[in-house]
């Protein structure tokens, strides 16, 4: 194998940690972590594909930084009154799209497909929300994080209320 | 007609006397999702299904709802000598006149003309049959000459077999539809106590402001419908659900505000004007309170990492003359108006949306949320108006615990009900027992007098 395949091999397989990694600390409840897969100033974005594929701006969740994401995870812990229930994601494999160098640093253009699967006390597991990640990893003390993150979900209606990220 | 107030266990129902008490199978019973169908969002009533900026070039259409039927909203190509009496947007059921094709499937499109796939049945942009298929029939030429197979009867009328169209009116750039020929016109069912509020938001010094589509949020809640209206009606639990309103003082009880609702009680405008929050009384309130003791959703150290979810800059259009006292002018920072039966628009700070209710049997409804904007806003404003959504929608700050709370409601109301013996009820009889219908407005927020009201008007309506 060349170094050059070996090092894209590597990388596909480093982002596939990394989210693999992500979806852990989520399904897991370990919400506190999920700011940390993030750069200070990245973006976190849950939208609607009728509104991606329009170019329509509004999102679910429209977070800026990760002081945003953090007041997202004292509202999901804190503050937000809902119903609970377990998360599961299931991740594809990546495709990463573009390594680019932009202002010394290297950028990484993946995506990734999800399904999230919702399971409430007492009930059924149901699908609850799927879709695609579309991401820019950056390269931070030698790991990769999110520089962005926007969720484009097929699914048409969220079933009552979105709470945690996916 | 005697029919409709039982059960299907055939026991008669009767709404008690009054209407701080709303029994439970009013939100359970399949018998009465059925009538308010028919009664409320197909009889006279004027039902929104979207906004002119959604459908902004001829050909434009997208598909909405009115009830359980999917209409289509399109704009029609009108004449130039008839634009300034006609604005050309048409609502037309999704159904085609021969055999019952919901024929469009696409959400949204530019169309010339509406064909249904089954038979190729072509009918204009106003819903008019324009043509089908072998109407006159096959000439076919056979040894004994001539002939014309089939085709449609002589006296088969284009005329009389085009789409189901709706009435529309448009007010502000708000479209609103009706199957009935009954319904009165737009303004006069809305009333003068609910058009300055809407005049308030959508009215500039030039006539209606444009607006700009910002994108839709969707979600289906396992509730009864009118748990929707009921929660935009009831100002006695932001201040108690939503951690985020009390505690950075957005909406909560020491707060100057108004209860308004039309002469009939169905509509209303629930109008409040945020303070700096804290522990203390609201600075402008005048009145010493004690309205976060005791509130477990108050978080007196609350503060964000981020204050940009909340960067709230004030319009000059908040301040208007106030309709209630002549010559003094008032500025609320939130108008959350309910459009009876199925519309809310919503202004909270800098956040602006269209909120549609589309039922779907008696315990569900879906719930299409359509942010917009101002057609002149800086791209600043238009960046703070998409910050703030955050707090509302299925995944809101705020907006999630609703669809949650209707969500146990509904529960509550069906393990109740499981019996099929109608008992049980919920109670709202927070300022009173009275409706408050032809008063004038409540100055403050501690009533639940505009559900009542809705009630009021519910169950004339029913004929209940």
């Amino acid at each position: 194998m060349t170094p050059e395949r070996l090092q894209t091999l590597w990388l596909h397989h480093e982002i596939d940690q990394r989210n693999a990694a992500y979806a852990a600390a989520l399904d897991d409840k370990r919400y506190a972590d999920w700011p940390e897969f993030f750069v200070p100033d990245g973006r976190y974005r849950v939208q609607a594909r009728e509104n991606f594929d329009r170019g329509l701006p509004l999102a679910l969740m429209h977070f800026e930084s990760q002081g945003m994401m953090k007041d997202r995870v004292h509202g999901i812990t804190q503050t937000i009154y809902h119903g609970p229930y377990h998360m599961r994601h299931v991740v594809s494999p990546a495709r990463v799209l573009e390594v680019a160098q932009e202002d010394g640093v290297e950028v990484v253009r993946a995506q990734a497909n999800y399904a999230v699967f919702r399971t409430k006390p007492g009930s059924v597991s149901e699908v609850f929300n799927v879709g695609r990640y579309i991401d820019e990893w950056v390269r931070d003390a030698g790991i990769l994080k999110l520089r962005s993150r926007l969720c484009v979900y097929d699914s048409e209606l969220i079933l009552n209320s979105l709470i945690y990220p996916i | 007609m005697n029919a409709f107030p039982e059960s299907l266990s055939g026991a008669l129902r009767t709404f008690p006397a009054g209407c701080s008490r709303v029994p439970y199978w009013v939100y359970t019973d399949p018998v009465i999702y059925q009538r308010e169908l028919e009664r409320l969002f197909y009889g006279p009533h004027w039902c929104y299904v979207g906004l002119e900026a959604e459908i902004p070039k001829p050909g434009d259409y997208k598909l909405s709802w009115v009830g359980e039927r999917q209409v289509i909203m399109v704009r029609d190509r009108v004449m130039p000598k008839d634009r300034a009496t006609d604005h050309g947007i048409r609502v037309v059921e999704n159904r085609c006149a021969h055999r019952g094709v919901r024929f469009c499937q696409e959400p949204h499109g530019n169309a010339r003309s509406f064909v249904c796939p089954y038979h190729q049945w072509t009918y204009k942009l106003n819903g008019d049959l324009a043509g089908l298929p072998f109407k006159d029939g096959v000439k076919v030429v056979t040894e004994q000459g001539e002939c014309v197979n089939g085709g449609m009867p002589p006296d088969f009328s284009l005329q009389h077999n085009g789409l189901t169209k709706l009435r529309v009116e448009v007010l502000h750039g708000l479209v609103f539809a009706t199957f009935s020929s009954e319904t009165e016109p737009l303004r006069d069912y809305l009333g003068p106590h609910i058009m300055p509020w809407l005049d308030r938001i959508f009215q500039g010094p030039n006539g209606s402001r444009p607006l700009t589509l910002l994108g839709y949020n969707r979600q289906r809640i396992p509730g009864n419908w009118k748990l929707m209206m009921e929660n935009i009606k009831d100002p006695y639990h932001p201040g108690l659900l939503h951690t985020w309103f009390v505690t950075f003082g957005l909406w909560r009880a020491d707060q100057k505000s108004r209860m308004v609702m039309d002469e009939r009680g169905r509509h209303a405008v629930m109008i409040s004007r945020r303070n700096d929050g804290g522990q203390g009384p609201a600075k402008d309130s005048g009145v010493q309170t004690d309205v976060t003791q005791g509130v477990t959703s108050f978080k007196a150290h609350m503060t964000l990492n981020d204050p940009r979810l909340l960067d709230v800059v004030p319009e000059p259009w908040w301040t208007v003359s106030d309709p209630s006292q002549p010559g003094q002018t008032i500025t609320p920072t939130v108008t959350m108006i309910t459009l009876f039966p199925s519309l809310i628009v919503q202004q909270q700070v800098n956040s602006l949306s269209t909120r549609h209710i589309q039922p779907r049997g008696n315990g569900s409804f879906d719930f299409v949320w359509t942010h917009f904007g101002f057609a002149d806003d800086t791209p600043e404003m238009t960046q703070r108006r998409l910050r703030q959504a955050n707090l509302f929608g299925p995944a809101g700050f705020v907006s999630a615990d609703d669809g949650e709370v209707i969500e146990f409601s509904q529960d509550g109301f069906a393990q109740w009900n499981s019996d099929g013996l109608g008992l049980g009820h919920t109670l709202c009889e927070l300022g009173g027992k009275d409706p408050g219908v032809g008063q004038p407005p409540t100055e403050h927020m501690v009533t639940e007098t505009l559900i009542r009201a809705m009630y009021d008007y519910w169950k004339k309506a029913m004929a209940l």
